[in-house]
């Protein structure tokens, strides 16, 4: 038999017909839904009279508009009150599992999936959100999906495809103290830009993969949306089953002695051939920052704004002039010592127990600069009462930090949290588009220590310093 | 939704790279369970100042482009966000076709199934697209789908690619959902053999 890639053999499962001059119909195993991109889909099956196939592979969430500052009530904002209600009566109405605000299982819809042992080697998972790519840390097949998509889950629970390329990152080494698994993506995002991916599925390998924790993980394959690459996936191993057993609704007793010798099928076989291959050593890795305003757009935190006029091709040399003078940064600037305002530590991307740790340690008996507001949110209303267990939230709050309620929050700019025009802030989302935190707000993405640590000097600063 | 038909129109170039369904509509306007209305805020950041009045050199404010409904875009347009309704917005506005060099998955995916029709070209037509552009900003082209091609004026013709399913979708104004639906027997053969 011809080897496979683990895409190979996730996708290839799934195929329900296959015709010539037409996409696959792909099935799929899990769909997560919030409040923002299904209320539309919904309404498409009203019109058709259509009801939903498999509702219990339907898993509801709300964050997108969800304030944390007070979860008590329903969001004051009546727009976003309007989307809370209507997500409510769909789920109702069809039978879906809805974990709204306040609710023990609540959270951003990314971090839910894992923490309840939803998202699971070897399935199909979509949503109406981009960074659904975040669960390819399991060996899942994950991927955003529009709205018209997302209606035609609920009707089907099957969508059409067109079969990617595939696309190794090999990941050399292990990453030095205060390097973290965000400087990986990041650093990858500045080699190959926010197109390098486009039309494939990543599969990220090798030993600077393997030895991350399955959060670290879920941080790498996050963004491998923003190369535009459909999906990123890691072949589970014993840190992914470890992760998975016990929680909720992983499979029990002898079911799940059955799924962990399934799962460890899921890898590339020897000599199984990819589209594209990249290396990259992790141990030769800094943190990494962006400076501009496109998420490729990003330099080791030693490094120095680049100069346009040093740019070859024309259009990349407008691109980073728009960008810098959105940033109103300076051409050979050193990132290091720019002022900063705001710091959020938080999101799909870094909003897990292993982010706030990492935050805490540098915070720990450190103040916030007095110029800083620094936000801290927990990704689910899971992690926020696992740091208090643990005394996280003491750290933060004595550092002069917030501690707030689980969701979005300052990674999109439609909940109540976000920049004022010109403030810069340094974040650990996942995009730093011009006015992504708020209209007019500037963007640094990094890893959460570079973020706590830059919390600490009101400037962009480097973690290494305070270890 | 509406067969899509050959259409000749001026086009309104917006160079930059990357430009990203934030751009295309911010966040905020998201909080809508609507798929129309949401042309007013197209681009908004871009296109109206503090006080909410146009800016007179954004691309879409240019009184010779009032009415065009062809989008000449940077390379990777329509990155970032799933978010549908950056195609809705951009329908909405009246764009039927949008031309650049690539576009980005989702948006491409999202684009198709709203009757919009996401155009690639080699960069050297791009280039050439702009500059004609440029020297005559009410130049017209034809979008030809039937044929798969873009007709310039002096009469070349550029060929695009587009997948058979999603042309014969677009020609014929199908969607998806219906051919989907005609599998619902292979549906649960899988659902009873696989899971």
């Amino acid at each position: 038999m011809k080897p496979k890639t683990l895409f190979e053999k996730v996708w290839e499962s799934h195929v329900v017909v296959s015709e010539p001059d037409s996409p696959v119909v792909l099935y799929i195993d899990l769909h997560l839904i919030h409040e923002v991109t299904s209320p539309q889909a919904f309404q498409g099956l009203r019109n058709r009279r259509l009801g939903v196939h498999a509702p219990h592979r339907v898993v509801a969430t709300m964050d997108h508009i969800v304030p944390t500052g007070n979860q008590s009530g329903p969001p004051t904002d009546p727009l976003a009150a309007r989307l809370v209600k209507e997500l409510e009566k769909n789920c109702a109405e069809y039978g879906i599992s809805l974990y709204g605000i306040g609710h023990s299982n609540n959270g951003i819809v990314h971090i839910i999936g894992p923490e309840l042992g939803l998202t699971q080697p070897g399935k199909t998972i979509v949503c109406g959100d981009s960074h659904t790519s975040t669960h390819g840390a399991f060996g899942a097949l994950a991927f955003g999906i529009g709205t018209s998509e997302v209606e035609q889950v609920l009707a089907t629970q099957c969508l059409l495809q067109r079969r990617p390329g595939t696309f190794r990152v090999h990941v050399d080494g292990r990453l030095a103290a205060g390097v973290e698994a965000k400087d990986i993506i990041l650093s990858l995002l500045a080699r190959i830009g926010a197109d390098g991916g486009t039309g494939s599925v990543f599969e990220y390998t090798g030993g600077g993969i393997t030895s991350l924790n399955m959060d670290e993980r879920m941080t790498v394959c996050n963004m491998s949306i923003e190369a535009g690459a459909r999906a990123g996936m890691i072949a589970p191993d014993s840190v992914t089953f470890e992760y998975l057993a016990g929680r909720p609704f992983a499979p029990k007793g002898a079911e799940w002695d059955k799924a962990v010798s399934q799962w460890s099928q899921l890898r590339t076989d020897d000599g199984a051939s990819y589209d594209r291959e990249i290396t990259i050593d992790a141990a030769k890795l800094e943190p990494m920052i962006t400076y501009g305003t496109s998420p490729g757009m990003g330099l080791p935190i030693s490094g120095s704004i680049p100069d346009p006029d040093r740019e070859p091709d024309s259009s990349k040399k407008q691109a980073l002039s728009k960008a810098l003078s959105y940033m109103d940064l300076r051409p050979g600037q050193p990132i290091l010592g720019q002022k900063i305002d705001v710091v959020f530590i938080g999101s799909c991307t870094n909003g897990r127990m292993s982010d706030l740790r990492a935050a805490a340690r540098v915070l720990k008996g450190r103040k916030v600069n007095p110029n800083v507001r620094a936000l801290v949110v927990p990704g689910s209303r899971a992690i926020k009462n696992a740091a208090q267990v643990e005394g996280l939230d003491r750290i933060f709050i004595e550092a002069g930090a917030e501690w707030r309620e689980p969701g979005c929050s300052m990674c999109i700019a439609m909940n109540g949290d976000e920049l004022t025009p010109g403030q810069y802030c340094v974040s650990t989302s996942n995009r730093n588009f011009e006015g992504r935190q708020g209209k007019g707000g500037r963007t640094f993405l990094a890893g959460a220590m570079t973020a706590a640590a830059s919390a600490i000097e009101g400037a962009v600063a480097d973690v290494r310093k305070l270890l | 939704m509406e067969p899509y038909r050959k259409f000749s129109s001026r086009m309104i170039p917006l160079p930059q790279e990357n430009v990203d369904t934030d751009q295309i509509i911010p966040a905020r306007f998201l909080k809508t369970t609507e798929k129309t209305g949401l042309g007013k805020v197209l681009f908004c950041d871009w296109r109206f100042d503090e006080s909410g009045n146009p800016k007179p050199d954004f691309a879409l404010n240019r009184p010779e482009m009032a009415g065009a409904s062809i989008l000449l875009a940077g390379h990777n347009f329509g990155c970032g966000s799933s978010r549908e309704h950056a195609p809705w917005a951009l329908t909405d506005f009246g764009f039927r076709a949008l031309i650049s060099t690539t576009f980005a998955d989702i948006f491409r995916n999202n684009s198709l199934k709203n009757g919009l029709l996401p155009i690639v070209v080699e960069k050297a037509v791009h280039a050439k697209l702009f500059q004609m552009v440029k020297e005559d900003p009410g130049v017209e082209v034809t979008v030809d789908l039937e044929s798969q091609a873009l007709l310039l004026p002096g009469g070349e013709s550029v060929p695009f690619p587009i997948d058979p399913y999603s042309k014969k979708c677009l020609l014929q104004g199908l969607d998806d959902l219906g051919y989907l639906l005609s599998f619902s027997a292979k549906i649960a053969e899988h659902e009873k053999n696989a899971l």
